[in-house]
């Protein structure tokens, strides 16, 4: 036939395989957050699956396609060809095809059954940590039983420690998502689901909100903040501790009593006497040590006062359909909420 | 001689009845063949609106923190989208050239019920409509085409969260669910009950062609998976007016519920979505091969066992929920031993191919496009039921990838082997060829700019779901290049529709057997009178029109079957 059809299969057949591999190769590096970059033994094990697979895909695709590209090649309609013989079938060769995807699928299979019973088995001993990780609509909240500790946004553990995350929510379901340390684990109301996840070097890794859980559900954001284990311990000390009370901030502190944002909001110290009696009231973030984080608004923003600023001024514009109220705050009231909330370190 | 007057009556002219003006004949048929064109039309509107729908999602999404539709606008177009794909094209497309294919294939007059029939049809065409017209009342459902509880439903009785839809959006959704579902029971129904009992004398069961063997695995699994769905949505619409507590762990209730009756229907369903196309391919590769189909049992067995095992897999949609790792690990072997049958259907349509004499044709064109397609989305599969790598990308682009490889590499290649094929025995004419060609090329490479790079997103963590993105994730770039092969593919529909339209009515004349075919429905008049058939034909093998033009070589009198 006059077709160019097989000088096009060809080129369609190599451009996926090109696109494969330079971006598997931009994928690979970079601060992504992408699965192929792990930082801790559950995203090795994934990532490692993963290229298995690749390979065994790979090769089924080239053999596949190659016979398809070929046959269309080979057997293409030609001026003067007879009619072909009439093959109805081969039981030898179903056999064979039959049986050889099946080992194929084997093989395939035990690796994941292996890797699965690996992943989901929490490991005992070693440094452990343990964080309840409560998903919100739409936003994180880390509670950490032990130190007694409550923060949002930003889920700080150590290097080298097991992290025990207990999943809750008593909303919609919320999935769990760290794509360079594990992968997900869905939040699902009236079920105690838990999983690990350890991190082998410091730095901070972004995870997300992977179930649809409503209107924002693409700004439910949060950052794994990994700190050295002496670090991490001061990091915990300094959170244990109630809110500074600065004079200097005084007129922020006044605006936050009176402008009802402890309808919502605790901050220990202030309207809190710790963080084991939050009450369930108080739906939003707590705020105590607000300054020190890297994310707010569900991770929608970074901690700046000029972004505290912004959505102070309207939480709506920034975050449609969020639970924050516009609080109708002159320029100077915010100034001082921003000052004062960016004091809490 | 008395005389009379014969009094002159005024000749009697009968009114036309409604039945037998143009308008009528279509709203009032029973015919098989009129009601599978209107199903055809119907559901290729509904692809349309669909696409639409798919082409808003791409343009917000085609650059970071996209400022063309709200949130919430965003959340109702990717529920809509997916909702109007499955419910409203794939499935009333396959049902339509199912009704207008199967009776013509096994020589048959009608379908077993056609008032039922018709029944079936208008339920489409109503269901269809009450889901759009959700947008006209600033309602479309909005919790996604799976639409998970407890997002659809809270807001009752004071639980605590926010209710993707405090007002009736998913109730259009959960009654439009149960509507198309009593017109799918009505047509599987019909199509079991028409291939029973309706074949030509000689034609046994084993000698069906394999789209009808296809067909009525289909409509088995319709018939099975439907009345979970059913109940589902039933238990959602009583969860939401009636204050049950089916769905809800305040109440005792479970979320997961939802999942797993979901699913049971939702599972079965992909391959109520995928089956008819393995039949089209099954009949399309042969006659353009110029042989008869590869290992005929086996592509047709495996059919059936894919029918049996797609009730077992349902959980793989849920490895991220935490279930128990026994219950992960049987679901992940029987995910894996689903591939099995489908492998082997792939490995016959290769060997169809092997000693042919190929002539590319758009039907074949097509169907060649779907087996090269469809084999990337089952090996991206394969590599989704590896469950820890599942736990990384399910719910990510990864999978948006996949199910757009078998939906629309599969079916929708499908879909248009079997419009470019079957078109002139409906029309008496023939679709433009090169036109036809120009639109394969460009769909084959919309196709894979669209939907290939959504795995390397998923693998670089974009979750599915998610109306914008910040610019700083390295998304950007293949975001729009996915955003350009949406229009590429929407470039290839306007081909169509453009092709459509000019051959209706120029298209060159098809005769009644322009593929030199093997199958009954061409050998009968295109388009067929409406009793299909002078005489009922009799069957000595599997391709009785081959037999009827080939009578010393008639597959009868050289193979056993």
């Amino acid at each position: 036939m006059r077709i160019p059809l097989f000088r096009g299969k060809i080129r369609w057949g190599l451009l996926p395989l090109a696109l494969l591999l330079s971006s598997l190769l931009f994928a690979a590096c970079g601060g992504n957050p992408s699965i192929l970059n792990p930082a801790g033994p559950v995203a090795q094990e994934e990532a490692n699956l993963f290229w298995f697979i690749l390979g065994v895909a790979t090769f089924v695709f080239v053999v596949v396609e190659g016979i398809l590209i070929w046959s269309i090649i080979r057997f293409r309609e030609r001026p003067g060809m007879p009619t072909p013989r009439q093959i109805h079938g081969n039981t030898t060769l179903e056999i064979v095809w039959t049986v050889a995807p099946s080992i194929f699928l084997f093989v395939v299979l035990v690796f994941t059954i292996r890797t699965m019973f690996q992943v989901d088995t929490i490991p005992t001993g070693g440094q452990q940590l343990e964080v309840t990780a409560v998903g919100h609509q739409w936003w994180w909240e880390f509670d950490y039983p032990t130190q007694k500790i409550i923060t949002a946004d930003d889920l700080v553990v150590p290097t080298g420690t097991v992290v025990h995350v207990k999943l809750y929510s008593n909303n919609v379901i919320h999935s769990f998502w760290v794509p360079n340390l594990t992968g997900k684990t869905d939040v699902v109301p009236g079920h105690d689901n838990e999983k690990w996840f350890s991190v082998d070097k410091p730095g901070t890794y972004h995870g997300q909100c992977a179930e649809y859980c409503g209107l924002q559900h693409a700004n439910m954001a949060f950052n794994v903040i990994a700190l050295p284990p002496d670090q991490f311990a001061t990091w915990v000390s300094g959170q244990q501790q109630a809110a500074a009370n600065n004079p200097q901030y005084a007129r922020g502190l006044a605006l936050f009593k009176s402008k009802g944002c402890t309808a919502c909001h605790g901050i220990v110290g202030v309207n809190l006497n710790d963080f084991n009696t939050q009450p369930q009231t108080l739906v939003g973030p707590n705020l105590t040590h607000f300054g020190s984080r890297d994310l707010i608004a569900g991770g929608v923003l970074k901690n700046t006062p000029e972004n505290l600023a912004k959505w102070l001024h309207d939480p709506q514009a920034v975050k449609p359909g969020n639970d924050m109220p516009n609080l109708g705050l002159s320029q100077s009231e915010i100034n001082d909420l921003v000052a004062y909330l960016e004091s809490l370190k | 001689m008395a005389t009379s007057t014969i009094v002159e009556r005024p000749a009697l002219v009968r009114q036309k009845r409604f039945s037998e003006t143009y308008i009528g004949q279509w709203l009032t048929t029973t015919d098989h063949k009129k009601i599978g064109i209107m199903y055809m039309v119907t559901a290729f509107f509904f692809f349309v609106v669909g696409g639409l729908e798919a082409l808003l999602i791409r343009t917000q999404l085609a650059l970071p923190d996209g400022k063309v539709l709200d949130p919430q606008t965003y959340n109702e177009i990717f529920t809509m989208h997916g909702t109007t794909m499955i419910f409203l094209f794939v499935m009333p497309m396959f049902t339509g050239l199912g009704n207008y294919v199967v009776p013509l294939m096994i020589g048959a007059r009608d379908m077993a019920f056609p008032r039922l029939n018709a029944f079936g049809y208008w339920i489409v065409l109503f269901g269809g409509l009450f889901l759009q017209s959700s947008f006209l009342f600033h309602a479309a459902p909005d919790g996604g085409w799976f639409a998970y509880a407890p997002l659809t439903e809270c807001g009752v009785q004071g639980v605590n969260c926010i209710p993707a839809t405090p007002s009736i959006n998913m109730d259009f959704w959960a009654l439009g669910v149960l509507l198309l579902g009593i017109s799918s029971i009505a047509g599987a129904l019909n199509f079991v009950v028409t291939i029973f009992k309706l074949r030509a004398p000689g034609m046994t069961i084993n000698r069906m062609p394999l789209f009808v063997w296809m067909t009525l695995v289909t409509s088995f699994l319709l018939l099975f998976a439907l009345p979970s769905l059913t109940a589902a949505s039933g238990l959602l619409l009583l969860d939401r007016h009636l204050g049950t507590h089916f769905y809800q762990a305040a109440f005792n209730g479970d979320p997961l519920l939802w999942q797993h009756l979901f699913w049971s229907f939702g599972h079965p369903e992909v391959y109520i979505l995928i089956l008819p196309a393995f039949g089209i391919v099954s009949e399309v590769l042969p006659v353009f091969s110029r042989k008869p189909i590869f290992g005929y049992t086996f592509v047709a067995w495996s059919g059936v066992a894919i029918g049996f095992l797609s009730f077992t897999v349902w959980a793989h949609h849920m490895f991220a929920v935490g279930l128990p790792v026994v219950a992960q690990a049987f679901f992940a072997t029987s995910t894996t031993l689903i591939a099995i049958p489908t492998a082997v259907k792939i490995f016959n349509w290769l060997a169809t191919l092997y000693g042919g004499k190929l002539s590319f044709k758009t039907p074949m064109l097509f169907a060649l496009g779907f087996v090269a397609m469809f084999l990337i989305g089952g090996l991206n599969g394969v590599a989704l039921a590896i469950v820890p790598f599942d736990y990384q990308v399910t719910d990510s682009y990864f999978v948006i990838a996949h199910l757009h490889y078998v939906l629309f590499g599969g079916a929708v290649f499908a879909i248009f082997a079997a419009i470019f094929y079957w078109f002139p025995k409906m029309t008496g004419r023939l679709l433009n060829e090169r036109l036809g060609q120009i639109q394969f090329w460009l769909m084959l490479i919309g196709v894979n700019v669209t939907f290939f790079p959504m795995h390397i997103l998923g693998l670089l963590g974009m979750p599915r779901r998610i109306y914008t993105y910040a610019p700083d994730l390295g998304w950007n770039e293949l975001n729009l290049l996915e955003t350009v092969g949406a229009f590429i593919i929407a470039a290839a529909i306007l081909v169509f529709l453009f092709n459509f339209v000019t051959s209706l009515r120029q298209g060159q004349p098809a005769g009644s057997d322009p593929w030199d075919a093997f199958t009954l429905e061409w050998d009968t008049a295109s388009p067929p009178e409406p009793y299909n058939f002078k005489t009922i034909p009799v069957v000595r093998s599997r391709r009785p029109f081959y037999d009827k033009k080939n009578p010393e070589t008639a597959d009868w009198k050289v193979a056993v079957h």
